[in-house]
């Protein structure tokens, strides 16, 4: 009886962090393409691995998990709140709709250029996977070893964690088509307010905020967000000339 | 000495790109309320609702900002 509760409180705590790794991992990757997204988890689990290899249980002491939610979440919110930030200037027309028409000609010049650019590695899709990946996987692993400590069973809580990450990430595939059918805005417009919630969440955690509803906050922060982005997009929209379709930086 | 100025360069776009002033608001914000909030019991409770304020406060700044220079 004990093995099973540990196995569900194990899989519902997991499955809250690893939705937060998926959904990052999803994001980075029908936005930007997969191979460096991969690249990013597979490190991250290697990292995993050898943390946990090595330290086992001890790891809840030698990990400073507070100093990584503050580094990590202040990159997702400031790299999120800069896409969220350039989606707005698109639907408003302070940005050309059109810079991915350009965007993809110069592309395709560089690429024509030097052919072994299509092999190079996107940094920026592989640092969110990697560090979302990263830090929620140590949440995970957390989790494990607090509710193992605590029933003196590590093997239910093991198996909870892993059958959360497997059910999380079936799900995930099974919506990953859908979504790279929705125009490229719009994904750019859902995944910056999605990660400057986390980032906000993670952030606000690491200095020190106690966020109403635990991880719940990260739903309220969405809504938030999404309100305000939408209240923006109102305000803005129709004072401002359309763009003349000159890129204001990049992505 | 192309890759040590290929990784700065990396970062600096990643952090700050375009648009100094959401970087600089939001380390701003959170330096602020990391230091506040431990020693104000105001801040302790109501900082969680005053970060997200902050945030969407820095996006509407440095969207009017963009505004008034298009």
């Amino acid at each position: 009886m004990n093995g099973w509760v540990g196995f569900l409180s194990s899989f519902l705590a997991s499955a809250v962090e690893v939705v937060e790794a998926v959904t990052l991992v999803l994001a980075a990757g029908v936005t930007r393409g997969w191979r460096s997204v991969w690249i990013g988890v597979v490190a991250a689990g290697v990292v995993l691995a050898v943390l946990v290899g090595v330290f086992g249980v001890g790891l809840l002491a030698v990990i400073p998990i507070q100093a990584l939610r503050i580094v990590i979440g202040t990159l997702l919110l400031v790299f999120g709140l800069q896409w969220l930030r350039k989606a707005i200037m698109r639907y408003t027309g302070l940005k050309g709709l059109h810079d991915e028409a350009a965007i993809y000609e110069r592309e395709v010049a560089t690429l024509n250029q030097a052919p072994s650019a299509a092999t190079g590695m996107d940094w920026t899709s592989f640092t969110v996977a990697f560090k979302g990946v990263l830090l929620e996987g140590l949440e995970v692993v957390f989790i494990v070893i607090t509710f193992g400590l605590s029933s003196h069973d590590m093997l239910s809580p093991t198996l909870g964690a892993l059958a959360a990450a497997v059910v999380v990430t079936v799900v995930a595939f099974a919506v990953h088509e859908p979504l790279s059918r929705v125009p490229e805005n719009t994904l750019k417009f859902v995944v910056g307010l999605m990660l400057t919630a986390f980032g906000t969440f993670w952030a606000g955690e690491g200095v020190g905020l106690d966020w109403p509803g635990a991880d719940w906050a990260i739903l309220g922060l969405l809504i938030f967000y999404a309100v305000i982005a939408a209240g923006l997009i109102v305000a803005l929209r129709g004072r401002t000339a359309p763009a003349s379709g000159k890129a204001v930086g990049n992505a | 000495m192309k890759y040590i100025t290929g990784f700065f360069a990396f970062w600096y776009d990643f952090i700050v790109g375009d648009a100094w002033e959401v970087a600089a608001g939001v380390i701003v914000g959170l330096v602020l309320l990391g230091l506040a909030a431990p020693t104000s019991s105001l801040m302790h409770d109501y900082g969680a609702l005053l970060l997200p304020l902050l945030i969407g406060a820095v996006l509407a700044y440095s969207l009017w900002r963009v505004r008034g220079t298009a």
